[in-house]
């Protein structure tokens, strides 16, 4: 492919234009002496911003699934820097540490180059090169050979990271397949998604809907702002408290957001529910609820306020081992500033089985609050207007989700693949709704049942960092018959496939139109940088070239990715060349707020009303309004395991690069100061770490601390890497998907909640 | 005269570490090695605790002992106050490694010693420095102490409190803390600040 021509602006032109204009341009006067010449003499190396034109790229980073705008520098196609763009809605000009290591990421050396078949065992990561043809008519010629004799729902495709839509949805429903799923739904948001569609007929989606602007108080259930870096929630958050807006931490450890907080609340983990329940008794007893709001918009206030009536802050006192004060008061926080309070949506809230009860109990605190489309509370997300690249109708309806994905319409019928097989995951057996449950993917590879799933296509994913259960991941990928991993670095799964496709990064592909639902709702475009880098290829061509192989042109009518971007622009009177010219992103018009939607129907239940009590969970047998339902408590001598995020790393995807590497190279494990003092440890100290069934992961350092209760640790996710190809990142510390050997489904969502997992310590000498 | 200086709002960081990374890719530095350096600081017990990030890099000391102990005059001062080193003069003997009270300095595998510069190669295309430009909390500040139109000065009159480095071996430190609340107790090597209520 060609790198797209860039729009060649010099950076003092380009910074004319920017937030920053031309304030401290005087400063040039004060520096007569030109350090570039000196080292030239001296031959040290000009620094790159004077070594040659400085061109610049918008596009939007993938350091993380949040996707900022960004600005990428580079000189004679080298890239240099990478900077937020100020007219993206996220970015705004600012970009967090892993969207700056975006250079590093992109220079790994460890990373795949060239296509791979495999040699020795499945495991062993014994490969010879091969040429795409090869490789690409290899997969293309056992995937039809699955579908001759089983059908195309045998294979399943499992893809993360931007991209990935060309393979779990686009190529995937083309092909047949409703076995496609992503790791950013049943292992993630599945939960908060169904209970928002539950509760408001509305999808969260991957933009929280925070009116961050105008919010006067807002609680964060264990949810890690600053920690889990995205852009716009710390600008946002830092923002509101500027301004004086109330901030309510609840989380069993002392996280950097508690540190902000202006009440902590150290909860006993897993019972989150009982404070939920605690706090709507409090905003209902103390008439801290917008009762015009829920007479116009709300069904089911009466049995609610029954409901609640015996969960006093008393009650929940002792559950929660926080005090009936604490409760009250910061019910009241909440509830004085209504309807500018909310409790914020957490992003992976798949915890302990009952997550989307849970979750409606979030939401039906935000419902007495009057949140919902009110400004200072949640608004109302609308999807960006513009078509898709026309094709034939698919082979079968999506069903990945994914935390970004446009809502999927929920119906009874479940989509049947061309053989009249549906989803291989166990809906509507073990689980009630919702996107493909991934981890339910496994045993049908394993056991044959309800059918075989026979292939795997894993695009970006990790699958043993993301999926619970790694032993059964790995017996599931012995037993397929096919096994490929498209992929930029040689993850641990990846010695275990059978070909191995290497993908350019985005900073070296052009890929699809970011569309964003928002409250500013807006499309930006995603250019390739740099020339991909050995024999690595886009995602989207590699989906094509498979594409064509099997036998579905019809959906690949299209020779380049700026073909397609520039056809869909097209739809809405844009272009891609005007579009580059204008800064790469469009904003549409939003309808944020219920003002905007008079004779509409913002809240699209089945009763079209918030259902504080939901009839469609009644009906299927489940409770129509949340019950606490205390966790298993920890064994004797084991501690919960939770897990959190280092602000300048990604799932398991940044722990290898080389810039990111140095400021966090392992985990640690927050450990009581109390417990460190009774097991003889201290902070450094190496301990192995064994679950309840005895599955191992370590040595891993003891961060001993005041910052955790005393019966939970605490570590960073994404480390602990059994990758011989990752050399910085293989082995160092400890992995809690490796400890997360079982997890409770969630039997409305499909979630599996992975924080019932208990570790011990042993010392390492 | 010109004086610049930086702040940084402790209210507002997040420790977030992005104003290492976008130091580190704009002037090139080795994968390893930051100009910046995040301290997270807990005091308290549990449950009553508090929490605060001081991101340090150079002080740009008024009077500075780095620039009195180099023995090739490699580190100078220029006239905006901002302490650089002349890589052609270094030979990287690391006294002024030591004699930075701060341990704000170290050597560049190039064989010289390198530090914050201020980035000064933005000021004359019209950028801000490289950790100020990316702050996502806009938690950062950056101007001249000696022009009272400059920005800076609003930002650090509305400070509840401003707060930098004690002053040692003479230095006079021109990078400042906006609202610290946790620094009584501080008394680390690299690490003692002194603290005035606004």
């Amino acid at each position: 492919m060609s790198v797209p021509s860039k729009v060649r602006i010099t950076r003092r032109l380009f910074l004319q234009g920017s937030s920053f204009a031309v304030a401290v341009a005087w400063f040039g006067r004060l520096f007569s002496v030109r350090l570039p010449e000196r080292l030239a003499s001296w031959g040290i190396p000009t620094p790159w911003y004077q070594s040659g034109p400085v061109e610049t790229t918008f596009t939007v980073c993938d350091m993380c699934p949040w996707r900022c705008g960004i600005i990428v520098s580079t000189v004679a196609g080298k890239v240099h820097k990478i900077e937020g763009n100020p007219d993206d809605p996220k970015s705004r000009g600012k970009l967090c540490a892993r969207g700056q290591g975006g250079v590093s990421f992109l220079n790994d050396p460890d990373r795949l180059m060239t296509p791979l078949i495999r040699t020795g065992e499945r495991g062993s990561g014994e490969f010879r090169e091969a040429s795409w043809e090869e490789a690409l008519d290899y997969v293309a010629e056992s995937m039809i050979e699955i579908r001759d004799e089983v059908g195309p729902e045998s294979v399943a495709f499992l893809g993360h990271t931007s991209g990935d839509a060309w393979f779990v949805d686009h190529l995937a429903q083309a092909w047949g397949s409703p076995n496609a799923a992503r790791p950013s739904s049943s292992l993630c948001t599945s939960p908060r998604e169904e209970a928002a569609l539950l509760t408001v007929g509305r999808v969260i989606g991957g933009h929280e809907p925070v009116d961050w602007d105008e919010i006067e108080a807002f609680a964060l259930i264990g949810s890690h702002v600053g920690e889990d870096t995205r852009n716009t929630v710390m600008q946002d958050f830092s923002a509101a408290r500027a301004r004086g807006a109330k901030v309510i931490v609840v989380d069993p450890r002392f996280s950097t957001a508690a540190s902000k907080a202006d009440h902590w609340l150290p909860i006993r983990p897993g019972t989150d529910t009982a404070l939920l329940l605690a706090w709507m008794h409090v905003l209902i007893a103390e008439d801290l609820y917008d009762g015009a709001y829920l007479d116009a918009w709300a069904s089911g206030f009466d049995e609610l306020a029954a409901h609640v009536a015996e969960f006093s802050p008393e009650w929940a006192a002792p559950i929660t081992d926080l005090t009936a004060d604490q409760i009250r008061t910061t019910a009241r926080v909440l509830g004085g500033s209504l309807p500018k309070a909310a409790i914020v949506p957490g992003r992976h809230v798949t915890w302990y089985g009952n997550d989307t009860q849970r979750m409606r109990a979030v939401y039906l605190v935000n419902s007495l609050l009057g949140a919902w489309g009110r400004a200072g509370g949640l608004y109302l997300p609308k999807s960006p207007y513009i078509e898709a690249f026309p094709h034939p109708p698919y082979a079968v309806a999506g069903s990945s989700g994914g935390c970004s994905a446009e809502p999927g319409e929920e119906s009874t019928e479940l989509p049947l693949g061309p053989s009249g097989k549906a989803r291989a995951d166990g809906v509507r057996d073990t689980f009630l709704r919702g996107p493909t449950a991934i981890q339910e993917l496994i045993p049908p590879m394993i056991t044959g049942n309800p059918y075989p799933i026979k292939a795997l296509i894993a695009f970006g994913i990790n699958m043993f960092h993301s999926l619970p259960d790694q032993a059964r991941t790995k017996e599931a990928l012995k037993a397929l018959d096919l096994v490929v991993a498209i992929d930029v670095l040689p993850q641990g799964h990846v010695a275990w496939a059978d070909v191995v496709l290497p993908e350019a990064t985005y900073l070296e592909r052009a890929d699809d139109l970011w569309t964003v639902a928002h409250k500013t709702p807006y499309i930006a475009i995603r250019d390739a940088a740099t020339e991909p880098m050995g024999n690595t290829k886009p995602g989207w061509w590699i989906a094509h070239q498979l594409g064509t192989r099997l036998g579905l042109d019809a959906y690949f009518g299209w020779e380049t990715i700026d073909e397609w971007n520039d056809t869909r622009l097209r739809s809405i009177g844009q272009s891609l060349e005007k579009v580059r010219a204008m800064g790469g992103v469009i904003i549409q018009e939003g309808k944020p707020y219920l003002d905007n939607y008079e004779g509409g129907a913002p809240f699209p239940t089945v009763s079209g009303t918030i259902e504080l009590v939901s009839e469609t969970l009644s009906e299927s047998g489940f409770d129509g309004l949340p019950v606490y339902e205390p966790p298993e408590p920890p064994p004797e001598g084991f501690y919960r395991l939770l897990y959190g995020r280092h602000p300048a790393h990604t799932f398991a995807k940044t722990q290898n690069t080389p810039m990111l590497s140095g400021l966090f190279p392992e985990n640690e494990l927050w450990l009581a100061d109390a417990e460190a003092e009774r097991f003889g440890v201290d902070s450094g100290d190496l301990v192995m770490l064994t679950n309840q069934t005895g599955a191992t992961s370590g040595p891993i350092r003891i961060k001993a601390t005041q910052g955790i209760r005393r019966d939970a640790v605490y570590m960073v996710h994404g480390y602990g890497h059994d990758a011989k190809g990752l050399t910085r990142a293989n082995g160092r510390g400890a992995s809690d998907a490796a400890l997360q050997t079982r997890y409770a489904l969630d039997p409305i969502s499909g979630g599996a909640g992975l924080r019932i997992n208990f570790v011990r310590l042993e010392r390492v000498s | 005269m010109t004086r610049l200086a930086m702040s940084v709002d402790v209210d507002l960081c997040l420790g977030c570490e992005a104003c290492l990374v976008a130091c580190q890719t704009e002037n090139e530095l080795p994968e390893d090695r930051y100009r910046l350096r995040m301290v997270h600081i807990t005091q308290g017990t549990f449950p009553n605790l508090t929490g605060e990030f001081f991101v340090e890099s150079c002080y740009h000391c008024q009077d500075a002992p780095c620039v009195n102990v180099c023995p090739t005059g490699a580190t100078y001062q220029n006239e905006a106050g901002v302490v650089l080193v002349d890589p052609t003069k270094c030979t990287g003997c690391k006294a002024c490694v030591t004699a930075c009270p701060y341990g704000m300095r170290y050597l560049h595998p190039n064989g010289y010693v390198d530090k914050c510069t201020l980035c000064e190669h933005r000021f004359d295309v019209g950028q801000l420095p490289a950790c100020v430009e990316t702050c996502p909390t806009g938690a950062r500040a950056f101007g001249d102490l000696d022009d009272a139109a400059d920005p800076i000065h609003e930002v650090m009159n509305a400070a509840r409190s401003v707060s930098t480095a004690t002053s040692k071996a003479g230095a006079e430190p021109r990078m400042f803390y906006l609202n610290a609340t946790l620094i009584d107790d501080l008394d680390q090597e690299a690490f003692v600040i002194s603290r005035e209520e606004t």
